[in-house]
């Protein structure tokens, strides 16, 4: 697996700085996404991680520095499960077609739109629940179907806010395998999440943010006491397994306990 | 009297057959729009901007009385975007943004309406809705909104759609998302004043939300959505105007306490659906329990 940006350098980050009002969330930020990226960043609550993701997106816009897009790039968006509407009266191919918006003005899919809705879903394993409302779904079939709705842009970049929080172990392998066979597929991908040693074990390429680039490169440049202290403000114990790093928590004087990957 | 003699006797009347027209079209009109302001939170946005189109009826008639309605339009509008600009302001936010514009909108109306009087419709008419005297420009006026309504929700489905759900990603997907709110919220001005006439200023808000939060009730998809709600404020207008004509009171009125009866019962025919099914849902584990087998797990 590559993903550590080799390729041509696709959007491109320089000295950007970003916040909401008169909040700076992000200072002087540097990033070059490449088209073999598979970057997982991680940080604390707060850190700028969404802002991050929400700057590579284009709607949240610098306030200093600059964000460059190649003209070819096609940018598609996986956000958060917790701040979605599910109460929203919608079906799972509803919801992927959004997709679609530009590319058709009539409100019914065409014959060609039908089958492309298909062709995803069944793709991601979710082909028969195309008429269920949004809400009847388990956590790890809603991403699946958000997946979906970003994979019908036909992407060259996918970027995914939190896609590993609040499901459960399985789930979690299985995401991060299906990102996997995507970034195989050719697809860049830059994801957030709090999950070190999940990113530690699947992805190629890590970015520590706290306010700005605390430090990035392969997880085993990454994953290090130091680093993590000077990200999370606390100091972690990092062991070492079968060349793996995994991150200790024993935060804040709580009971030690291994968090397997 | 029969059932027939009730319907057609009233029909009778010129201004009871306009008043009908007007309240059903009205009814539609208002349960479509309101599927989209009930669902982007803006209820409160329908209620402001009534207060705020009165305010422009009432200053408008004063320059000229003849073109009160195109006044009180421009007046609703620029209101509408307004609130639009100011609302996307964090510091202040939407409900204080209604609440400033809107309701000092409406004060002026009432001091205008205080002071120099009304040479258009009376001030209770305004308030509460009237059949009495709805001109063919006014029949034609709705018609016109209501058909302008349709293209947008037809020709803009999907980005109205989208919007609703997910701007964020909607704007990251190239869709115009100030645009299209910006034509939403002009839409809503217009078919307020349009809907004015018979529901009045007061209870327009109350066709915005009833019709659609029953749809919500009753379906799980978008489209179905739209187009249930906008029968179920067609069928409040037309019966809601049967029984103003009998009892005797303002069309707008009784147009919302149909609203409000339909309301009770698609509340009361819910809860009673989701007692049997969670009855039926006990059974079936107990069943399941008795036979030793393991439920499903659903979420």
């Amino acid at each position: 697996m590559t993903g550590t940006g080799v390729g041509r350098v696709i959007l491109d980050v320089a000295n950007a700085s970003a916040g909401y009002d008169e909040a700076l969330v992000l200072r002087n930020v540097d990033f070059h996404v490449h088209e073999d990226q598979f970057t997982g960043i991680v940080g604390p609550s707060g850190a700028g991680k969404t802002t991050l993701l929400r700057l590579l997106l284009g709607v949240v816009e610098p306030r200093t520095g600059s964000v460059t897009r190649e003209p070819d790039v096609r940018v598609a968006y996986v956000p958060q499960l917790e701040t979605v509407n599910w109460d929203f009266p919608i079906t799972v191919d509803e919801c992927v077609l959004m997709a679609r918006t530009e590319q058709r003005k009539l409100p019914w899919a065409s014959p060609s739109e039908k089958k492309k809705v298909a062709d995803v879903l069944e793709r991601l394993g979710i082909a028969d629940l195309a008429h269920r409302h949004i809400r009847a779904l388990s956590g790890g079939q809603q991403q699946r179907m958000f997946i979906a709705r970003a994979l019908l842009r036909e992407p060259n970049l996918l970027l995914l806010d939190e896609p590993t929080s609040g499901v459960d172990v399985n789930t979690r392998h299985d995401m991060l395998h299906l990102l996997s066979d995507l970034h195989d597929d050719g697809i860049s991908i830059v994801l957030t999440t709090h999950d070190l040693n999940g990113m530690a074990a699947h992805l190629p390429h890590l970015m520590c943010v706290n306010g700005t680039v605390v430090a990035e490169g392969t997880p085993a440049e990454v994953i290090t006491s130091d680093v993590l202290e000077h990200t999370f403000g606390a100091r972690l114990e990092v062991l070492q397994h079968l060349g793996m790093p995994i991150v200790i928590d024993d935060y804040a004087g709580r009971p030690t306990t291994v968090v397997a990957s | 009297m029969n059932v027939l003699e009730t319907i057609f006797a009233p029909l009778a009347y010129d201004f009871f057959a306009r008043g009908l027209i007007v309240a059903t079209i009205s009814g539609a009109l208002l349960g479509l729009i309101g599927v989209y302001i009930t669902l982007r939170g803006m209820s409160y946005i329908g209620h402001g901007l009534s207060h705020a189109v009165f305010g422009g009826f009432a200053a408008a008639q004063l320059f000229a009385a003849q073109f009160y309605v195109i006044g009180a339009g421009l007046w609703g509008i620029a209101s509408a975007l307004a609130i639009n600009v100011v609302s996307r302001k964090q510091r202040i936010g939407a409900d204080a943004a209604i609440g400033v514009i809107t309701t000092g909108s409406f004060a002026l109306g009432v001091a205008l309406l205080t002071k120099f009087g009304s040479r258009g419709p009376s001030f209770d008419s305004a308030l509460f809705g009237s059949i009495l005297g709805i001109s063919t420009f006014q029949i034609w006026g709705l018609l016109a909104v209501a058909v302008l309504t349709l293209l947008m929700v037809v020709f803009r489905y999907r980005a109205l759609m989208f919007t609703t759900f997910d701007p964020d990603v909607a704007d990251a997907s190239g869709v115009n998302v100030s645009r299209t709110d910006a034509m939403l919220m002009i839409v809503l001005s217009l078919t307020i004043l349009a809907t004015l006439t018979v529901i009045g200023v007061t209870l327009v808000a109350a066709m915005l939300v009833i019709p659609a939060v029953v749809a919500r009730m009753l379906t799980n998809s978008f489209s179905k959505m739209l187009v249930t709600s906008a029968a179920i404020g067609a069928g409040c207008g037309f019966v809601g105007m049967y029984l103003s004509y009998y009892a005797g009171v303002p069309s707008g009125t009784m147009i919302v306490l149909t609203g409000s009866v339909v309301f009770a019962l698609a509340l009361s025919l819910r809860s009673i659906r989701s007692a049997v099914n969670r009855r039926s849902h006990t059974a079936d584990a107990q069943a399941q329990s008795v036979q030793g087998k393991k439920m499903p797990v659903t979420f």
